[in-house]
C-alpha cells in the first residue's frame, strides 16, 4: 500500500508548520546571545523599536509573567529531566551562546529579521565551559539515579565490578561521538494565535501534541482544553520535536504582546544552538573474554553532555546490560553541565551512542581472539534477558545474523585488514548489532462511520514521516474489511484522541492497537445495528458475522446482507472512542526489537575518503504492518548511521562558546551520492506478547549499529580501528 | 539583511559607472554567496547592481582561445560542448562545485569572487581581520581545520573555495576585466591576492571594475587530465583538498604538464615547480611522487590542519595518476 499522503506530500499540498497564514499575522525573529555565560548588563531595543513595521521589542525587561513559573527544581511535574525546559525573557542570565535574549515582532518577517539586528546588547561576561574533555573530572551521576537506584541511569552490576580487569584477555579502549544534530528538511517554526485571552492555537513543529499542550497549558496556567496544538504534517523530526523549545515560548508569549497571531521560524543557524541535538559523549569499555570467544566481563563507561539548566539523560548504556552473556558486568553513566543549550533524544538515541563503543568493541575483541566477528556474536548470543533474567518476548537475531550475511557476502571477507582490494581502493566488511525496547503506551482512537461508507479515524498522533498515518490506515481497513481507500486517519491534532508522543519506536505498538481496538468497537456496534434492523442478524451468532469490503454477510444465509452505509443511515452515525493499555500479560517477558547491519566498505588508500558500497539492514521487529514504509524507515535510519560514521559533527570553538559548523554546508548530512543501495530484510514474524498487532517497532533499530558497521569495515579494509566519529579522511591517511 | 536599493543594468558600461558612482553598491549576479552573506550581516551593501542581464553569456572559440562570458552560469559551462572538448579539466572542476541548484545560478565571474567560507569570517561575533579588519583572526588558534598551508600571514589563514578557479589556474586563463579606466587584461594567477596586511581585500580588481569573460588559451590538455576534489562528503562539500592535473604524453613520457591545488592558500595556487620537475620524465608513481615532494616545499601547518600535509602529496600523486590513466 503506498502512502496515504504521498500525493499531497509531493505536489506540495501538505501543509507544514510555517505554511499556515492567518488573518492580521505577524512574525516574530529572535535575537540571541553572543555570550555562552554570562549576564545582561544592558539591552538597547530603541532603534529596534523606531525601525518601521515593528510592533513590540520583548526582552526580560518587558516580558510578562507567566503563571506557570515556578522557582526552578520545584515543579514536581518536570517529567524526564531534572531542572527546567529553558524560560524566555524572565531573567538577565545567559546559559548558552545564542539563548535568546530579545524577540522582535513586526508586520513582516523581512522588517522583524531588519529590526532583530538593531537590537545592542552589553554583557557581564563570565568564564564558560563548552568543552566535555575538559570537563570529564566533573562529571556527575544523574539526580535520578540519586534518588532512584533502580534507575535505567543508575550504575548497573551484575557479578564482579569491573571484573574485566582480571580477565587473561582483555580490551580496553576509547570512543568518542562528537555532537550531532537533527537537522530535518523542516526547520522549527510555529505560529501561535490567542483566539481568546484564555484560548491559545499553536500550528507547531512538534511531535507531541499532546505534550506541547501540556507544556505551554502549564506555563500559562490554561486549563489544557484551552490549548490546542495542530502538527498534521512535520517535515522530519528525528527527535528535536520531543521537547518544548524557547522559541515556541518567544512566539506564544509576542502573541499575548501584540494580541495578534505571530508566527516563528528558526534559521538554520538557530537549528544548532537552540532544539538539542545528539550530545558529545565519551565512553570507555573494558572487556575480557575466553580463548574460545565467551566474553566474561564487561564495564562500559559513559560520560554525556547536558545542559546548566537541564539534566538530559539517555539510555547510552542499554544494550551493553542485555545484548551478551557476560556474566560479570558494570555500567556507570555520568553527565557533564556545559554552558550550552540542552541536547534532546536523536534518533537511536543513547542506544545508537552505545552501540557504537559495544559494537565497535565486540569487533576489536573478536581480531583480538582471532575469530571471525559474526561467530563471535553467535557464541555470545543470549536466550534470555541477563539483565533481567526473563524470557524474551521474541528474538529473530540469529536469522537476522544469516540473512544479512549472505546479502552482503560475508564469506568474501577475509579477517585479515587490508586483505582485499580494487586498485587504490581497499574493500572491508563490518557488522553492528542494534536492539532498541519494544515500548507501548495508552492511547486511545475515534472511529465514526461516516453516511458515505468512509470510516473516520482520529488520534493526535504526528506522523514524521515514517508513514503513521498510512500503517494506521491499513490496520484499519484490514480489520474492519473494507478497502484503505473507504478509510480516513486524521491526526496532528490535540482535540482527537489521546496519544502518546511519535518517538521512542513506540507508535505503532501503542496507537495500532488503539486504532484495532476502536475498529473492532465499530464493528461491535454495526452487529447491534444490524441486529436491530434485520432478524437474521439479531438471530446469529457473533461469530458468524463477517466483515468484508463494505457489507455485514452471514455465514449459511447468503441473503442476510446489509451495507454499512444502510447501518450509519439507521443510526446517525455517532462515534465510538476506546482507549488501549497495555495488556499486564506480557510483563513476563522482556520486550525489544532487534537489529544487525552489514557494511561494505572502499576506502581510498592515498586520499582516505570512504564509500559506503553496500549496506544491508536487517531487522526483527515483529510484524511489519507496511513493507515500503518500514523499508523507508530503515534506509533513512541507515544513511543517518553513515552520517554519524563518516560525515557529521557539530563543532565548537572553546574560546568563544560557539559552533563554526553552522550551516548544511559545513555540517555534513549525508547526500544521496553517499548513500548506497539499502537492502534490507525483515523477519516479519509476529511477537506474541507485546501486542494483538505482534508489532515491536522500527524507528531506532534502524540507525542503531550502523555506525559500528562501518567503522569496523573501516577497520576490516585498512587495520585503522577509528574510535572517535565522525570518520573523516584525516584520520585514515 | 539591511535595507537596500536594487537596480538592474542593461549595458556593461551603465553596470560599471553606477558601481563607480556609489562605493556602498555591489554587483550581483547568481546571488549564490552574497546573498547569504547579507543574509548573515556579514556585508551590507546599500545598493545590489544586478548584471544578470547583461550579453556576457557567450561561450565561443577565438582565434588561439576560448571565450568564456563571465555571466556564463556554472552548469552551462560543464555541459558546454566545446567546453568539454577541449577543456574537460575545467568541466571537471565545475562539476565538482556546490550543488546542481546552485552551479544553475552561479556565474563564472561570480564563483571566481565568491569569498572564503572560514567560519570566523561568516560569524559576526567573533574576530575576522577579513570581515572587519583590526578585529583579529580567529582561525589562526581556533578550528582551523579547513585552513591555508601556504601563502598565509598572520592576520588571515582563510582559504579561497572555488574549484573552477583552480582549473582555470592550471590552465593559464586570463581575466577581461571593463572599468572606468578602459580595459585590462589580468593574468589568472595575478586575480586574486594573498592575504598579507590587508585581507579584506580578495583581489586586485579596481573600483568599479567588471569582470566581462574568462579566456583560456589553446592548449594540449584535452585527454590526460583530472580534477580531484578531496570532501567529507561525496557531493556539496568544500574541498579538503583539490588537485588539477593535466598531463600531455608522448607515449608515456611526459611532454607538459599543468598543476594546481584547492583548499591550500587564500588563492588557487599553481604548482609551476611540480609541473617543471615532470616534464621529460615517465609518468609513473614515482614522477609523480617526485612532484608532490617538490609541490610540497614550503607548506606549514596549523593546529587541526596538519593532515593537509599528507593529504595534499597524497591527492597530487592521485590526480597524476588519474590523468595519465584517463
Amino acid at each position: 500500500m503506498n502512502r496515504v499522503d504521498g500525493r499531497q506530500k509531493v505536489t506540495g499540498a501538505a501543509k507544514y508548520s510555517a505554511e499556515y497564514q492567518l488573518p492580521n499575522m505577524a512574525y516574530a525573529v529572535l535575537v540571541g546571545s553572543t555570550i555562552a555565560k554570562g549576564r545582561l548588563s544592558s539591552i538597547d531595543t530603541k532603534a529596534a523599536e523606531r525601525a518601521p513595521g515593528v510592533l513590540a521589542v520583548i526582552t526580560h525587561q518587558n516580558g510578562p509573567k507567566l503563571p506557570g513559573h515556578k522557582p526552578v527544581g520545584k515543579d514536581p511535574s518536570q517529567p524526564q529531566t531534572v531542572g527546567s525546559a529553558l524560560r524566555v525573557f524572565t531573567d538577565d542570565k545567559i546559559r548558552f551562546n545564542d539563548q535568546p535574549i530579545a524577540v522582535v515582532v513586526a508586520d513582516s518577517w523581512e522588517r522583524a529579521r531588519y529590526a532583530a539586528r538593531l537590537v545592542k546588547a552589553q554583557y557581564a561576561q563570565e568564564a564558560h565551559q563548552t568543552n566535555l574533555e575538559a570537563n570529564k573530572p566533573n562529571a556527575f551521576l544523574p539526580t535520578q539515579a540519586k534518588k532512584n537506584p533502580k534507575s535505567p541511569v543508575a550504575d548497573y552490576q551484575r557479578g564482579q565490578v569491573d571484573a574485566y580487569k582480571t580477565g587473561a584477555l582483555k580490551l580496553e579502549a576509547e570512543y568518542v561521538i562528537p555532537t550531532e544534530v537533527h537537522h530535518p528538511i523542516e526547520m522549527q517554526s510555529i505560529t501561535a494565535h490567542w483566539e481568546a485571552p484564555d484560548r491559545l492555537t499553536l500550528y507547531d513543529k512538534t511531535q507531541g501534541t499532546m505534550a506541547t499542550r501540556r507544556d505551554f497549558a502549564r506555563e500559562w496556567g490554561l486549563p489544557e482544553e484551552n490549548v490546542k496544538v495542530i502538527a498534521t504534517y512535520v517535515g522530519g523530526a528525528f527527535g528535536n520535536g520531543l521537547h518544548s523549545w524557547p522559541h515556541e515560548s518567544a512566539a506564544i508569549v509576542a502573541a499575548k504582546v501584540v494580541n495578534r497571531p505571530v508566527k516563528l521560524m528558526l534559521t538554520r543557524e538557530q537549528m544548532f544552538t537552540m532544539v538539542g541535538y545528539r550530545p558529545h559523549t565519551w565512553q570507555k569499555i573494558g572487556m575480557s573474554a575466553t580463548p574460545d570467544g565467551k566474553i566474561t566481563a564487561i564495564t562500559h563507561e559513559a560520560i554525556g553532555q547536558t545542559s546548566t539548566y537541564e539534566e538530559f539523560t539517555e539510555a547510552t548504556l542499554g544494550q551493553t546490560r542485555m545484548m551478551y552473556q557476560a556474566p560479570n558486568m558494570t555500567t556507570r553513566y555520568r553527565l557533564a553541565a556545559l554552558d550550552i543549550g540542552s541536547p534532546i533524544w536523536m534518533r537511536g538515541p543513547g542506544e545508537a551512542t552505545g552501540a557504537f563503543a559495544l559494537e565497535s568493541a565486540m569487533d576489536e575483541m573478536a581480531y583480538l581472539l582471532n575469530i571471525d566477528p559474526l561467530e563471535f556474536r553467535l557464541r555470545n548470543y543470549t536466550d534470555k534477558d541477563p539483565e533481567n533474567g526473563k524470557p524474551w518476548s521474541s528474538k529473530f537475531l540469529k536469522e537476522c545474523y544469516q540473512a544479512g550475511a549472505e546479502r552482503i557476502g560475508w564469506n568474501k571477507r577475509q579477517l585479515k585488514p587490508g586483505s582485499v582490494r580494487e586498485g587504490d581502493w581497499l574493500i572491508g566488511y563490518g557488522m553492528g548489532v542494534g536492539t532498541f525496547g519494544a515500548h507501548r503506551g495508552t492511547s486511545k482512537a475515534t472511529a465514526k462511520l461516516l453516511p458515505d461508507g468512509t470510516v473516520l479515524l482520529q488520534s493526535a498522533v504526528t506522523d514524521i514521516g515514517p508513514g503513521t498515518g498510512t500503517a494506521m490506515t491499513q490496520i484499519a481497513a484490514d480489520t474492519l474489511g473494507v478497502t484503505p481507500a473507504k478509510v480516513r486517519f486524521e491526526w496532528g491534532n490535540s482535540d482527537f484522541a489521546r496519544a502518546p508522543t511519535q518517538g521512542g519506536s513506540a507508535i505503532v505498538n501503542t496507537v495500532g492497537p488503539a486504532v484495532q481496538e476502536a475498529c473492532l468497537a465499530l464493528k461491535d456496534k454495526l452487529r447491534e445495528l444490524a441486529a436491530a434492523g434485520n432478524g437474521a442478524f439479531a438471530a446469529a451468532r457473533k461469530e458468524d458475522v463477517t466483515f468484508a469490503d463494505g457489507y455485514l454477510t452471514l455465514a449459511g444465509n447468503a441473503t442476510a446482507r446489509v451495507t454499512y452505509t444502510d447501518l450509519v443511515k439507521q443510526a446517525g452515525g455517532q462515534a465510538v472512542t476506546v482507549e488501549s493499555k497495555p495488556s499486564d500479560k506480557g510483563r513476563e517477558y522482556s520486550m525489544y526489537s532487534f537489529s544487525v547491519h552489514f557494511a561494505q566498505v572502499r576506502v581510498h588508500q592515498l586520499t582516505g575518503e570512504v564509500r559506503v558500497s553496500k549496506l544491508v539492514s536487517c531487522a526483527d521487529a515483529g510484524t511489519i504492518i507496511n513493507e515500503k514504509t518500514a523499508g523507508n524507515q530503515m534506509k533513512g535510519g541507515a544513511v543517518g548511521g553513515i552520517g554519524m560514521a563518516l560525515t557529521e559533527a557539530a563543532v565548537i570553538d572553546d574560546r568563544f562558546g560557539r559552533y563554526v559548523t553552522k550551516d548544511l554546508a559545513e555540517y555534513h548530512v549525508p547526500v544521496h551520492a553517499d548513500a548506497p543501495a539499502v537492502e534490507v530484510y525483515f523477519v516479519n514474524q509476529p511477537d506474541p506478547h507485546v501486542n494483538a498487532l505482534g508489532t515491536k517497532g522500527i524507528g531506532e533499530i534502524a540507525t542503531i549499529g550502523v555506525a559500528p558497521a562501518i567503522a569496523n569495515a573501516i577497520f576490516n579494509a585498512t587495520g585503522k580501528r577509528i574510535r572517535e566519529l565522525p570518520i573523516t579522511p584525516d584520520k585514515l591517511i | 539583511m539591511n535595507q537596500f536599493q536594487y537596480v538592474r543594468a542593461s549595458k556593461p558600461k551603465a553596470a560599471i559607472e553606477a558601481l563607480a558612482r556609489d562605493p556602498n553598491a555591489q554587483f550581483i549576479a547568481g546571488g549564490t554567496n552574497l546573498l547569504d552573506l547579507m543574509k548573515r550581516g556579514v556585508m551590507a551593501p546599500q545598493k545590489l547592481i544586478d548584471i544578470n542581464k547583461l550579453p556576457l553569456d557567450k561561450i565561443e572559440r577565438q582565434e588561439g582561445n576560448i571565450r568564456i562570458g563571465a555571466l556564463a552560469l556554472n552548469g552551462a559551462v560543464a555541459e558546454d560542448k566545446l567546453v568539454l572538448e577541449k577543456l574537460p579539466l575545467l568541466a571537471q572542476a565545475l562539476n565538482a562545485g556546490a550543488s546542481a541548484q546552485l552551479r544553475n545560478m552561479a556565474t563564472v565571474g561570480g564563483n571566481m569572487l565568491q569569498r572564503t567560507r572560514c567560519p570566523y569570517f561568516y560569524d559576526t561575533a567573533m574576530p575576522c581581520n577579513k570581515r572587519e579588519p583590526g578585529t583579529g583572526c580567529g582561525a589562526l588558534e581556533g578550528y582551523n581545520r579547513m585552513h591555508a598551508i601556504f601563502g598565509f600571514s598572520d592576520k588571515c589563514i582563510a582559504v579561497h573555495p572555488s574549484d573552477m578557479s583552480v582549473a582555470l589556474a592550471a590552465l593559464d586563463a586570463t581575466v577581461l576585466v571593463s572599468g572606468p579606466k578602459g580595459d585590462r587584461r589580468i593574468p589568472f594567477a595575478e586575480l586574486h591576492r594573498l592575504p598579507g596586511d590587508q585581507p579584506h581585500i580578495d583581489t586586485t580588481l579596481g573600483a568599479g571594475e567588471l569582470i566581462t569573460a574568462v579566456e583560456v588559451p589553446d592548449n594540449a590538455f584535452t585527454r590526460h587530465v583530472h580534477y580531484l576534489k578531496v570532501r567529507e562528503r561525496a557531493s556539496y562539500a568544500f574541498a579538503l583538498v583539490s588537485v588539477a592535473a593535466a598531463l600531455q604524453l608522448d607515449g608515456s613520457t611526459i611532454k607538459d604538464a599543468r598543476l594546481a591545488m584547492g583548499g591550500v592558500a587564500h588563492k588557487p595556487w599553481r604548482l609551476a615547480d611540480a609541473e617543471k620537475t615532470l616534464v621529460g620524465k615517465p609518468a609513473t608513481d614515482e614522477t609523480f611522487r617526485q612532484a608532490a615532494e617538490v609541490a610540497m616545499r614550503g607548506a606549514k601547518a596549523f593546529q587541526h590542519n596538519a593532515y593537509k600535509l599528507k593529504l595534499g602529496p597524497n591527492s597530487i600523486v592521485q590526480a597524476l595518476k588519474n590523468a595519465a590513466a584517463a
